[in-house]
């Protein structure tokens, strides 16, 4: 039988291992966290339509029966040796893979490095993970009872080349919107401000959303990038930005600020890849496919594949199709198909 | 008294603490449509008045979003109601009506 190294066990990681255990391979798949699904695990709803992450997150794993996995696992080593490559985890276990999958996702960019927006001096500023966490937990002493004035802030660490990321992380635009929609669900009565350059809701239901959150809620959107937040004695948050609609500075004060912290490459994922001399990417750091149309389930070297949000930004959705080609890939690579 | 050759300016900045939302949400009582501006620009663009006159429905639905309901009104009066406006609106927001519901809450505020 031949053995398939999966590296993450996020939605990427689960999918492609059930899918390639479902065509007769032997799967082991290596997650550096104590639980399985990765970002997911941590995320309360999904947009567009606010499908419990639990639901889907249950859903994929309870496709990898029979799928071995390993937690709080990693990969000590891996290198050639002849046509397969052998991975050493840090648990001791050595395994002689015939093709490994990097599924290794994100991380989400420390919202602290952007000093200006004071996570993690002032209180009251929290970051999309924060919120989520509070969505799902209720707990977290920063989000307090009848909030006069909540402000979203778009692109924390993306479209920034001071953050040192350029491009735009995909995902923040929708999930700002859906986030400020929740929140006025909890609170009716709070007066919402969404502080964005432009609004990315380029996928299937995303514009409805955007809209609903103007039409139902009554979210209003600022173009406009929050400059810097000053904290007064309150422990309220002084916000300044322009309007660049009207060309003017605007100033709020809000009980809570939240930052849409934008994705980067996994570091850790990084580290193994770097054993394999493919870890210097584009200049963006994620890992570079093969072919940026045609092939992006292939990495520059044989027998290593890709899929999910390790080469580059990507929706739940987005990361599914890919784990599933990757599957389809990796099988035809096995099998001698080109 | 000695001219210097500058003076104080009053501050032009927006603070978005002080909108007066009871009027606001009189205005969306009226017409609830107000909220869809997505500011593409399409009726200042076409607006019969607006070559003339400062007239432009995308700023005064941001002046009044800002709290600043005089230049809202100021901007509208050389409005004709054609209603050119309302036909190129890609959220279909009935201008029109809303440059009226505008005149009827705002107006009476004075
Ligand atoms: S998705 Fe939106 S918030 Fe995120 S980086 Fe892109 S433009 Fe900014
Ligand atoms: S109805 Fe008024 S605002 Fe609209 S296009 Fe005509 S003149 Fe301009
Ligand atoms: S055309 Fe409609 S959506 Fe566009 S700026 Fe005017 S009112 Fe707003």
């Amino acid at each position: 039988m031949k053995n398939i190294v999966v590296i993450g066990g996020g939605p990427a990681g689960l999918e492609a291992s059930a899918q390639l255990h479902r065509l007769g391979y032997n799967v082991i798949l290596v997650e550096k966290s104590p639980q399985l699904g990765g970002h997911l695990a941590k995320w309360d709803r999904l947009f567009p339509s606010g499908i419990p992450a639990k639901d889907v997150l249950e859903k994929m794993v309870s496709q990898i029966n029979g799928v071995k996995y390993f937690l709080e696992a990693n990969v000590q080593s891996i290198n050639l040796l002849h046509k397969s490559y052998n991975v050493i985890l840090n648990n001791g276990i050595t395994v002689l893979a015939d093709a490994v999958l990097f599924t290794t996702g994100f991380d989400l960019f420390p919202a602290q490095k952007k000093e200006e927006y004071g996570y993690g001096i002032y209180e009251k500023v929290i970051t999309n993970a924060d919120l989520e966490n509070w969505f799902k937990t209720k707990k977290d002493n920063r989000v307090t009872e009848n909030p006069k004035r909540i402000g979203f802030v778009h692109c924390v660490g993306s479209r920034d080349e001071k953050a040192g990321n350029r491009y735009c992380s995909k995902v923040c635009c929708a999930t700002a919107v859906k986030q400020a929609c929740e929140i006025k669900q909890e609170f009716p009565d709070v007066e919402v401000f969404c502080f964005y350059m432009d609004l990315r809701m380029f996928g299937r239901g995303y514009e409805d959303m955007y809209l609903s959150a103007q039409k139902d809620y009554g979210v209003r959107f600022i173009r406009g990038r929050v400059s810097e937040v000053a904290e007064n004695i309150n422990k309220e948050l002084i916000v300044k930005a322009e309007d660049t609609l009207s060309g003017k500075p605007i100033k709020v004060t809000l009980d809570l600020l939240v930052l849409m912290s934008g994705m980067q490459n996994c570091s850790e994922g990084t580290k193994v890849a770097h054993q394999l001399g493919i870890a210097n990417a584009g200049n963006d750091g994620f890992f570079e496919t093969k072919d940026a149309i045609y092939s992006q389930q292939h990495s520059t070297r044989e027998g290593i594949f890709f899929a999910g949000a390790c080469t580059g930004p990507k929706t739940l959705p987005d990361s599914l199709s890919e784990a599933r080609a990757a599957a389809i890939e990796i099988h035809n690579y096995v099998k001698g198909i080109r | 008294m000695v001219k210097f050759g500058f003076a104080l300016n009053p501050s032009s900045r927006i603070d978005l603490d002080k909108t007066d939302r009871e009027k606001f949400a009189q205005l969306v009582e009226l017409e609830p449509d107000v909220l869809k501006c997505m500011a593409c620009g399409s009726c200042t663009a076409s607006c019969t008045a607006g070559k003339f006159t400062p007239t432009s429905v995308r700023s005064a639905i941001l002046e009044i979003q800002n709290g600043r309901w005089q230049q809202a009104l100021d901007m509208l009066k050389g409005c004709l109601l054609c209603g050119k406006c309302t036909m190129v609106c890609p959220r279909a927001i009935n201008t029109r009506h809303l440059i009226l519901a505008i005149n009827e809450v705002y107006q009476s505020g004075k």
